[in-house]
Parts: C-alpha cells; structure tokens; sequence
C-alpha cells in the first residue's frame, strides 16, 4: 500500500497537468508518468504480466506514436482556447467533478470485504496462469483479435497513404517556377537570409539584422518562430551601437532617423506575436 | 492492510479527469489521449477486481482492453493525420464539415 499513496497523488496530479497544459508534447509526457506509475500499481495487485505490457505497449508503443504524429503534425498545433459551444468547459468541468465525486463517494458506500488475494491463482506463476485462461476459456476473443489487429493495420496503412497526384517536382522545375514569381509578384529571387548575420551570435535561433539594425524574420525558421524560442535582437542591435561608439565611428544616418523607435517595439514582437 | 477500494477509489478519479479532458480540450491528439487516459482507470479497476475476487478473469479482460486500444489508437491517429493533410488543422472544432 506504501507505493499505492505515494503514487497515486503523482498520478492525479499527472492527470490533471494533462487538462491544463498548452502543448499537446508536454500532455503526452505527462501520459507517460500516469502509464509508468500505473504498470507499478499493476504489480502490487499480482499482475506481473500486465506490468510488462502495460510498459511495452502503452508506454512504449502507443505512447510513442503520439510523439511520431506530434512531430509530423507539428509543434505549433497547440489548442485554441476559443469555445466553440458558449459555457461549454464551465458546464464539462462541473460535471466531470460531478462524476468524481459521484464515482468515489458512491464506491465508499459499498463495502467488498477483505480481498482475496491472487496467491491461489497465481500459485503456479502469473503468466502461466493467464495462459491457461487465455487458451482456453477465451481462445475464440483471443484469435478474433488477430483479425482486429490486421484490419487496424491495413486501415492505418490505407488511411496514410498518398498517391502521387502531381509529378516530382525537380529542381530545373523549381528553378522555373521562382522565376516567374519573381516575374509576376517580384518575390525574391535569391535564397532566405541565413540566420545570425551581423548579430552577435550566429545560432540559428538568432535573427540576422537589417543594415538598420532590425531583426529579418525570414531569416529564423517558421519552425522556431512557432515554438517561441527565437532570440531577441535588440541587444545585438545595441551591442552595435556600442561597438561603433568604442570604433568611433558616426551612427548610422537611417538608425537614428526612422529606424530604432521600431527596432524595440518590432523585435519582441519577432519571437513573442505567436503566444 | 489488504483492501482493493483506494485503487477503485483512484480509478475512478482519472476517469472523470479523462471525461473532462475529452470535454475541454479542442487538439484532437490531446483529445485522444484523454481516451487513453480512461481506458486505463478502467483497466486498473478490472486488475483490483481481479485481486479482489481471486481469479484472473479481469487481467485478462485488462489484456484485452490494451490490444484494442493499441489497434484504435492506430487507426485514430492515422485519421488525425489525414484531416490535418487536408485541414493544416488538428483542432477538433475544424473537422466538422463532415456535418453538413
């Protein structure tokens, strides 16, 4: 019972971290304490067997492909706090507190006795135990289960599936397609600004500065632009300023025109717009 | 001390906050593990059943619930990857075209 209360308050509070948190990442981790804690639960009610599974295939393998489709969908697919339905999380809290307070008060009632125990059952060994229930008594779930799981997998392998709609595209064709954009719109011709360029550092989560000393966004990826991490500019831009003071050099004509008012209010905006 | 019901108490605490979390959240990835979340209280209370009642009826049901959820968070996620193919959306709110 000692490992019983020490983890069911991690769990709960696990549990609930998985309401509250923004970033489905940090949901899926916090899946993971509630699944671990949950396999040790499993073993101090005799159930060596599901211990294992429990950390091998929801742990390991279910939880894991959470993460897999976490990266493929992207890091900035945090949820919308808009509700869709007026009242609906006010109305769905109460009543999942409702539900709790129905589900443990109604079980406190009830009184089931002293438990068992598995000794009994388990007296020539869990897992030899469960094999001779799951061959016999439920051989019949037991197969049909292999038609589950192969109709999951074809579904999954059906359902990801891409067919090819428009050729590959080469690199001549690329090549092509930005010249006529930049016929018809004037984009770019070149590539983006690398990252880091006339800053101080040059990581790639620091944005290159502009010859007036602002921050170009196109020069951080959009990746890490929405996850926030990107660096501010500012300092660099005033490091600047300081290293041309300590050269002696004059100010830049356009810093001290139009530009430095914008440099500090635009350059938080780089790495902060998106929260 | 040789009792099953702070396990049952505890199960069906993380049942309700899976309900919730079913309820308030809007990511269709966090939505589902809230799914997962209450298929595990209730595993945990099929596994104290078991110990409570001295037979392995309920670990086995317990297995059973595990392979069908491995198979349906399969075919969950791959059909959160399509919408969000189609939608750049994995928002449950966006999907609901499929209403009209």
């Amino acid at each position: 019972m000692v490992a019983f209360w020490i983890l069911a308050p991690i769990m709960v509070i696990a549990a609930l971290g998985i309401l509250f948190v923004r970033k489905a990442v940090h949901a899926a981790l916090l899946l993971a304490v509630v699944m671990i804690s949950l396999s040790v639960l499993y073993l101090t009610l005799e159930a060596p067997f599901l211990f294992a599974v429990q950390i091998i295939v929801y742990t390991g393998a279910i939880l894991m492909l959470f993460l897999f489709v976490l990266m493929l969908v992207g890091v900035d697919a945090s949820d919308s706090v808009v509700e869709t339905i007026p009242g609906q999380r006010a109305t769905a809290i109460v009543g999942g507190v409702f539900l709790g307070v129905l589900l443990t008060v109604g079980l406190g009632q009830i009184s089931l006795g002293t438990a068992v125990g598995l000794d009994d059952a388990n007296s020539g060994g869990n897992i030899q135990a469960l094999a001779n229930i799951l061959f016999s008594k439920y051989v019949f779930a037991f197969e049909t289960t292999s038609a589950l799981l192969i109709t999951a997998a074809v579904g999954a392998m059906v359902l990801a599936h891409r067919e090819r709609l428009t050729p590959k595209a080469t690199q001549r064709s690329l090549a092509a397609q930005r010249l006529v954009d930049y016929e018809e719109s004037g984009a770019h011709l070149g590539p983006l600004p690398p990252p880091g360029v006339y800053a101080r550092h040059n990581a790639v989560d620091t944005p290159a500065l502009l010859p007036d000393g602002s921050p170009a966004p196109s020069s951080v990826s959009r990746v890490l632009t929405a996850r926030g991490t990107v660096r501010s500019a500012p300092a660099e831009a005033d490091a600047i300023e300081q290293i041309e003071e300590q050269l002696g050099w004059a100010p830049h004509a356009g810093r001290d025109g139009a530009v430095p008012a914008s440099t500090t209010e635009e350059a938080p905006a780089t790495g902060g717009d998106h929260e | 001390m040789n009792d099953v019901m702070p396990y049952i108490a505890l199960s069906g605490i993380l049942f309700s906050i899976g309900c919730v979390g079913v309820l308030i959240r809007r990511n269709a990835i966090v939505v589902f593990m809230c799914v997962e979340l209450m298929l595990n209280a209730s595993n945990l209370a099929l596994v104290a059943f078991a110990k409570q009642h001295g037979n392995l009826d309920g670990q086995i049901a317990a297995f059973f619930v595990m392979v069908v959820a491995a198979a349906e968070v399969v075919v969950g996620l791959a059909i959160i990857m399509t919408i969000f193919r189609t939608r750049r959306s994995a928002s449950v709110d966006d999907a609901s075209l499929l209403k009209y």
